[in-house]
Formats: structure tokens, sequence, C-alpha cells
């Protein structure tokens, strides 16, 4: 931060006091998440630094937990599960909530309002409400226990996340491309597609990838309502970390540290891109 | 402005239903949705919570008869006798055991009473229960010539009740001096009690370390600033299970920042910090940061910071120009993101039961608990449309105050 000249000895304090804390709180966000790749090299099977670690020799270090994951059935499934489930509920929910944060953004929208509230209320309802009432009512449906009943479930729960970044890339949108398309003689199918969709498309990919990750890191409403055939990444974990903590876990916990950082890079891609089409900038 | 015609006020008025009508239809297929896949399983929980006919399709003529029961003595022998048989029955079909445990959340100590009961009379043939159910039944233990426990199984028989609320509220329903505080045990108010004080409690925190990180981000050039939300980005996209895992590496008795301490000689005993409320409070505070930092940023990139520099260059001391002139206009960031923090750690479930212990458990777990281990899911059901109901008016004020579209994601 610039200081500015008619600052004194206090001034200076406080700017190096703000600056320090700072640092301090990025450290306590970030280091966590550091703490964890070192560790799941580990040979030995403890959730702390060896000496060798320490004091950095080879042999401390080994791929050991990575080979137990990729030879294990129960992970290798719950890997094909966690994708497959999230792909699908991800289509819908990208299909559902972006045409739905079409009709959200026009003005003549009826009761808009309380649409909008109840259509984001799965991001706000705690998750285990969520699966208590899940579990009740796809018991009854015969859906509980089965890959239809979750990914309906998970793509509920990340249906907000695509109206919310839909929307926010429709705040502003200049309708009359869309009339000066329908006067020409396009069908509104047509304008949907050539028109508005190209606009809005890094908003509904950021989307997507929100309800990607809320689906791949769900786990309250698969330990209620997924069978055993259903088990995902993060079930595995859970009971991982409840039953028998050992390091596997910290060798998937990196590879999907892998995963949010390439999640991480698209999304400020597309963030990017979206300002340069729209040229504006944008205070987010 | 000339008036319309009729025709014309009517087309304009088509027009307009017309467009509302597209607009809407945009809409419905995800409303449909949800109210299929979210809306309906929730529905299912509130009406769960106030329906229970378990009871009623075990015992059913019991219950007729108990409806001429006038509640004061002990019930007459004829609904006795038909109890026994409808003992003898569930006996026989091995349905006892469901019985008893309905009957014990009722009335506690009834398990084994119903059990060794259902035994005794299921070696008796149903003929002669017809006439000395009453005998054998008192016979087979003393709780059965108490009326309380009559009392207990009538309310138990009621397809609808509200039982499982005052049993969430910690109040039970007496015969004679109707609905009181319970005496033996009270352990949900208390729990929402501790829950809403450790969502406070986080929620401070999250402010606390929150607010000057993002006044430091604001005052940057934007460039830097965005260089270093990514640190703030990353764990908000990390997976929930490899944050909290990572605390439990973090915070175990033999974890890295005991080892660390120990090294340094600090302290010479490792601290037990997992599975306690502090554990919770720490890994959710780190989860829930960024919740709080993005709105308050957002907020504070918009202030203009010539506001500070006139006050301070106008002769104001820095805190008193700080606290009138940019707090206020942080306010909006900063009840935006306590709220939001507030309302997701209120309804917490997996960091709690995880790196918690018993001591840092909140309402969430115990909702858990009842719909997994003890199978109780109308007390779970009840306990869950209490908390319902609070988050509810959290995000009423959320929407009225903030909008529940702007929730800030990056």
């Amino acid at each position: 931060m610039k200081i500015p000249a008619y600052y004194g000895f206090w001034h200076h304090l406080g700017a190096w006091l703000l600056k320090t804390s700072s640092w301090l709180v990025l450290l306590f966000l970030i280091m966590p998440i550091l703490v964890i790749i070192p560790l799941s090299f580990n040979v030995e099977p403890f959730f702390s630094f060896t000496e060798g670690m320490l004091t950095l020799q080879p042999e401390a270090y080994s791929l050991r937990w990575y080979r137990e994951i990729f030879n294990d059935p129960k992970w290798i499934l719950a890997i094909q599960n966690s994708f497959l489930i999230g792909i699908f509920a991800t289509l819908l929910a990208t299909v559902l909530g972006t045409c739905a944060a079409v009709g959200l953004a026009r003005d003549d929208m009826p009761y808009r309002r309380f649409i909008t509230a109840l259509l984001l209320s799965p991001m706000i309802v705690p998750l285990i409400i969520t699966a208590a009432g899940m579990f009740f009512f796809y018991s009854n449906m015969g859906l509980a226990g089965s890959y239809l009943g979750v990914i309906l479930a998970h793509a509920a729960l990340g249906t907000p996340f695509v109206i919310i970044t839909v929307t926010a890339t429709l705040t502003g949108f200049d309708y009359s491309l869309a009339r000066a398309a329908l006067n020409l003689g396009a069908t509104p199918l047509r304008v949907f597609f050539d028109i508005i969709m190209p606009l809005i498309r890094p908003g509904v990919i950021s989307g997507a990838l929100f309800a990607f990750i809320t689906s791949f890191d769900e786990v309250v409403v698969i330990l209620f309502m997924a069978g055993p055939q259903q088990r995902t990444i993060p079930r595995q974990m859970f009971s991982g970390l409840r039953e028998q903590i050992n390091p596997s876990i910290l060798a998937i916990a990196t590879l999907l540290i892998l995963v949010s950082i390439a999640l991480l890079i698209t999304l400020e891609l597309l963030r990017r891109r979206s300002e340069r089409l729209r040229g504006v900038e944008l205070i987010e | 402005m000339s008036s319309l015609t009729t025709t014309e006020a009517d087309q304009a008025a088509s027009a307009r239903s017309k467009k509302r009508l597209t607009a809407f239809l945009f809409v419905v297929p995800l409303l449909a949705f949800i109210l299929l896949t979210f809306v309906a399983p929730i529905g299912s929980m509130l009406w769960r919570s106030v329906h229970h006919p378990a009871v009623a399709e075990l015992i059913p003529l019991t219950l007729v008869e108990l409806q001429r029961w006038d509640g004061t003595a002990l019930p007459d022998e004829t609904t006795l006798n038909v109890f026994a048989q409808e003992l003898h029955g569930l006996a026989k079909e091995r349905l006892s055991g469901k019985l008893s445990e309905e009957l014990n959340r009722a009335y506690t100590g009834m398990s084994s009473v119903v059990k060794s009961s259902a035994r005794r009379i299921a070696r008796i043939e149903t003929e002669q229960l017809a006439t000395q159910g009453a005998g054998t039944l008192l016979k087979a233990h003393g709780n059965w010539s108490k009326p309380e426990v009559w009392y207990a199984i009538k309310r138990a028989g009621a397809v609808y009740t509200y039982d499982y609320y005052l049993t969430a509220l910690d109040l039970e329903l007496h015969p004679e001096q109707g609905i009181q505080v319970r005496e033996d045990t009270q352990i949900y108010l208390q729990l929402y009690g501790k829950t809403l004080n450790m969502a406070l409690v986080i929620t401070l925190f999250c402010a606390l370390l929150g607010y000057p990180l993002a006044y430091y981000l604001a005052g940057l050039p934007e460039n830097r600033a965005n260089l270093l939300l990514v640190l703030v980005l990353l764990p908000f996209w990390t997976s929930l299970l490899v944050r909290t895992t990572a605390w439990i590496a973090l915070l175990q008795t033999n974890g890295v920042i005991n080892s660390f301490l120990l090294s340094t000689g600090l302290i010479s005993q490792p601290i037990e910090m997992l599975y306690t409320s502090f554990a919770t409070v720490v890994a959710m505070t780190h989860i829930l940061l960024p919740f709080m930092i993005l709105p308050l940023y957002s907020v504070m990139r918009g202030i203009d910071p010539s506001y500070l520099r006139a006050a301070l260059s106008l002769g104001a001391k820095p805190i008193p120009a700080f606290a009138r002139i940019y707090f206020p206009m942080t306010l909006p960031g900063l009840s935006a993101g306590a709220l939001l923090v507030f309302i997701i750690s209120v309804g917490y479930y997996i960091t709690p039961a995880l790196v918690g212990g018993t001591d840092g458990q909140m309402i969430s777990n115990i909702i858990a608990f009842h719909m997994q281990r003890s199978n109780n899911w109308e007390l779970a059901a009840a306990l869950g449309s209490l908390l319902l109901g609070l988050i509810l008016l959290l995000y009423w004020v959320y929407d009225r105050f903030v909008g529940a579209s702007n929730i800030k994601l990056g």
C-alpha cells in the first residue's frame, strides 16, 4: 500500500500492523492446505512430519500411499462414482439453472423475489435437513441407494450456483440485441443459442464448475441416501477419518487440491474473458 | 397524453401478460424440479415430525378401548385384556421389539417391560388371554398397574402429535399439570444454545480475521490484490473434507502443531486440541472465512479512498476518522458476510462430526444421531424443523437486506 507523505509514526506503525496481520491471516488460510501435500509423501503411516522428512532425507518420502489408492478397488470405485455423479448432476443443474436465470433476469418476471429466494434455498438450508428429508422422501419413491436418486439430489444442490453466476453475467445485458435478431427474422431458439448464449457463456461455465464442485465435495446427502454402490471420494474419506486414519487420505486430498487449483485457474481465465467480452471493468 | 382506447388498453395488457408468461415459462422447468427433488423432501420431513402412525398400527384395538378411559385410575379389565391379546399377536409376529422401542420413547424403561411381558404372554393361548389377560399382565410387571404408563401409551398411539416438538424443546405433557419443563433430561435447549453460541463465536472470529485482510487487499493495486485473492479462493475451492483432514493432521495429539511446539520446548506435554469445541471453532473459522472476506472486499473496493483522506487532511484523528467515515460504509459487506457465515455455521454437520469429539457437537450432529443411531426419525424431524425455522428466518433477513442472489462466489 502506498503511504502518503503526511503520515506520521503511528500511521506507519498502523500500516505495518495491518500488513503483518493480513499476511498472518493469509498464512492461516493457506497453511493447512500446504501442510497436507508433503505429508502425503510420508513413508510412515503418520499424520505428522518425521525426523527424516524434516532433514529432507529421500528415503523418508515415498509414493506408497498413492500406490495404495490406485490399487484399492474401493478408492477406484469412489473416484469413478464421484466423476459419474458429478458430471450428470452438473449437466442437469446447468441446463435447468441457465434457463431459469434467463427467465429471472427479465423485467416482467412475476413474483421474482420469492421465486429467486426459493430457487436459491438449497444453498442455504443445512445439508443435514436436506439429507434427512431426502432420505424419507426418496426411500418412499424407491430412489434411495440408486445413482438416479443421488444425481437428482446433487443437481438440486448445484442449481443455485448456476443461477447466481448466470444472473451476474446477465446484469446489464442489452436486450435490444435479442430484439434486433427477432426483428430480423430469427427464431427465438436461434436467438437464444446465437445471441444470448455466447454472451452468457462464461457465467454458464463457471456456474457449471460450481455445480460440479458442489456435487464432487458433497458428503451428507451421500451418507444418508446412497448405498455402498454409490460411495464417492468424500464419503470414502469420511469413513477413513472416522475409522482408521491413514495417509492414503492425505494422498487423495493432495489430488483433490490439484483438482481445485485446475478449477480455480479455469475460473480466473473465464472471468478475464467475460470482462473482455462485455468491455467493462467488473469490480468483484 | 391522450388516453388509450379500450382495445389499445386490452392489447397492452395482453402483451404484458404474454411477456410475463414467457418469462415464467423459462423458470418453470427448474421450479418443478426443485419442488420435486428438494421442497417435497423437506415437506416430508415436516410431515414426519407431526405424523406418527407406528404405535397406532401396532395396537389399534387397545387404543380404541383407551378412548373410553378417563385417565385417572387404571384402565378397566377389558382394555387390559385387549392389550394382552394384541401383545400376544405382536410377539408371534416378532413385532413386540418394535412396540417396546416405541413405548420406551414415551415412557423411559418400558423397553424391557414390554419385552419380558411379551415373552410371558406369548406362551399363553389367545382364548385364555381374552379373559385372564389383565391378570397376567399385572403379574408380569408392576409398571402395568401405573396409570402414567397407560397415559403414555395413549399419547404414543396418537397418529398426529406434537409430542416430538415438546421433546425437542425439553418439555413434557403431564396428565394433570399440563405442559411443563422436563425434569429428568434437558439436553436439546442447551444444545441449541451451544450451537448458536458457537456460530456466534465463529462469526466473530471470521469478522476479526477477515476485516483487516479485506481492508489490506482493498488498498492494494488491483493486479496484486487479485494475486493475493487466489490465496483466499484456493481454500474456498478446496474440498471441505480436505480442509477438515488438514486440521486433523495439524491438531492431533502427535500432529504437526504439537510436534512443533514440543520441539521448540514451549510445552513439555502435547496439548489435547483435536476432538474439542476448540477444534470445531478453529476448523470452521478456516472453512467459512472466505464467505466473510469476499463480500467485505467487494464493498471496500467500491469505497472511494478520498473520503478517508479528506477526513484525515481536515484534521481528524486516524481512529475516529476510520470509525466514523470508513467503517459505516463497510457495514453492508460486514453484515452480509456475518449473516452468511452465521447461517452456514448454525447448520454445520461434517466438521463438528469429525473434529469436535463429544464436546464440539452441534445441533446437526444430534439430528444425525437420531437419524442413524437411535432411529428416532420423528424426533430428528422435529429437531430439524426447528432448526429449519431458525434458518429460514435468518435467510429472510438476509434476502431483505442483502438479496439472496448477491451471494459472492469469487
